[in-house]
């Protein structure tokens, strides 16, 4: 089991290992500096409630693709395309679940409140 | 071995031309994996939905996500996954580039230790809400999906560490294997979807719950 890259060999985008350590250090700078936002706008009331809760959900949304991308290295390389539907598949059952249950469930609410 | 050239053959970090074998190796088993991971998810993704609905209405007699939640505490438990996650990366860096075993138990403590704090500050918040505010699970249903959420993060973090500790022992008895490599590269895995999972937990737990 060799660890080393054997010598003379040519380099590419996978071996390359300044550019995957720069890959997180991006992923975490871009990360920190979200949540700081987030945070500061909450800890500051900088916007009004329905505005705040708007902007709170597209900087969450910006985050996880951060996430997905810097830490978890997807991407739309074709040899991977399977990972990507995956993960695609993943995310609209879970928007359907998410997005029915807060549907059905507020619809009831307002209703009984009625 | 002449493979002058590799293809990325999964998402995460790729052995590549460190480890031709085991990166050939590894396309099924990290494919299972995030079979696994996105399971996962969806279970997380009832207990959005969950909490989502009893935060609102099912607040009952006790006390609203305003007068419980600690923004700072907030704050620093999710810099300390961050840190955490990113000294797992470093890992799994050292172990691809060079496998320095002294260098990878070095990251993998310090990521270890991070998670570990975390873990501590949301004990201790959960022992604050309940002593100040009386704020136990049975108290509401919107503390019972508080708890149920953020517990079962909590307990995917504890788990990673647990994960993380047999790990290092494996590095230890058997040296860095193919398999062993292989399971680190599941872990880091794992470890990163924790802070995607922790991503929607701060913002729709306690950001959303201080704000409305």
């Amino acid at each position: 089991m060799r660890n080393d890259l054997p010598s003379g060999q040519p380099v590419n985008g996978n071996e390359d290992e300044a550019s995957e350590r720069l890959n997180f250090i991006v992923g975490f700078v871009l990360a920190m500096i979200l949540t700081i936002i987030s945070f500061g706008l909450v800890a500051m009331k900088l916007l009004p409630p329905a505005s705040m809760l708007a902007t709170l959900g597209v900087l969450a949304i910006i985050q996880i693709a951060v996430h997905l991308r810097c830490f978890l290295h997807i991407d739309y390389e074709k040899s991977h395309r399977d990972d990507l539907r995956l993960v695609i598949l993943t995310a609209i059952m879970i928007a359907i679940v998410v997005g029915g249950t807060i549907w059905i469930l507020w619809d009831q609410h307002v209703r009984m409140m009625a | 071995m002449s493979m002058a050239r590799t293809r990325n053959l999964h998402p995460g970090i790729n052995l590549g031309a460190t480890d031709p074998d085991v990166h050939r190796a590894a396309e099924g088993v990290v494919f299972g994996f995030w079979l696994f991971l996105m399971a996962d998810l969806v279970i997380f993704g009832a207990l959005f939905a969950t909490y989502a609905a009893m935060s609102v209405q099912g607040i009952a007699q006790g006390p609203s996500p305003a007068e419980i939640f600690d923004l700072g505490s907030a704050f620093v438990e999710t810099v300390l996954l961050l840190l955490s996650s990113f000294a797992f990366g470093f890992a799994t860096l050292e172990m691809k580039y060079r496998g320095n075993i002294g260098r990878l138990y070095l990251w993998l403590a310090i990521a270890g230790l991070l998670g570990a704090g975390f873990v501590a500050m949301e004990l201790h918040d959960y022992a604050n809400m309940i002593a100040v505010h009386g704020a136990t699970p049975q108290t509401s249903g919107f503390l019972s999906a508080y708890y149920l959420l953020t517990g079962t993060h909590v307990a995917h973090v504890s788990f990673g560490i647990a994960w993380m500790v047999v790990l290092m022992v494996q590095i230890g008895v058997f040296g860095l294997t193919g398999i062993v490599k292989l399971r680190l590269l599941r872990l880091g895995l794992f470890w990163h979807m924790l802070d995607v999972v922790w991503v929607g937990i701060f913002t729709l737990v306690y950001l959303f719950g201080v704000v409305s």
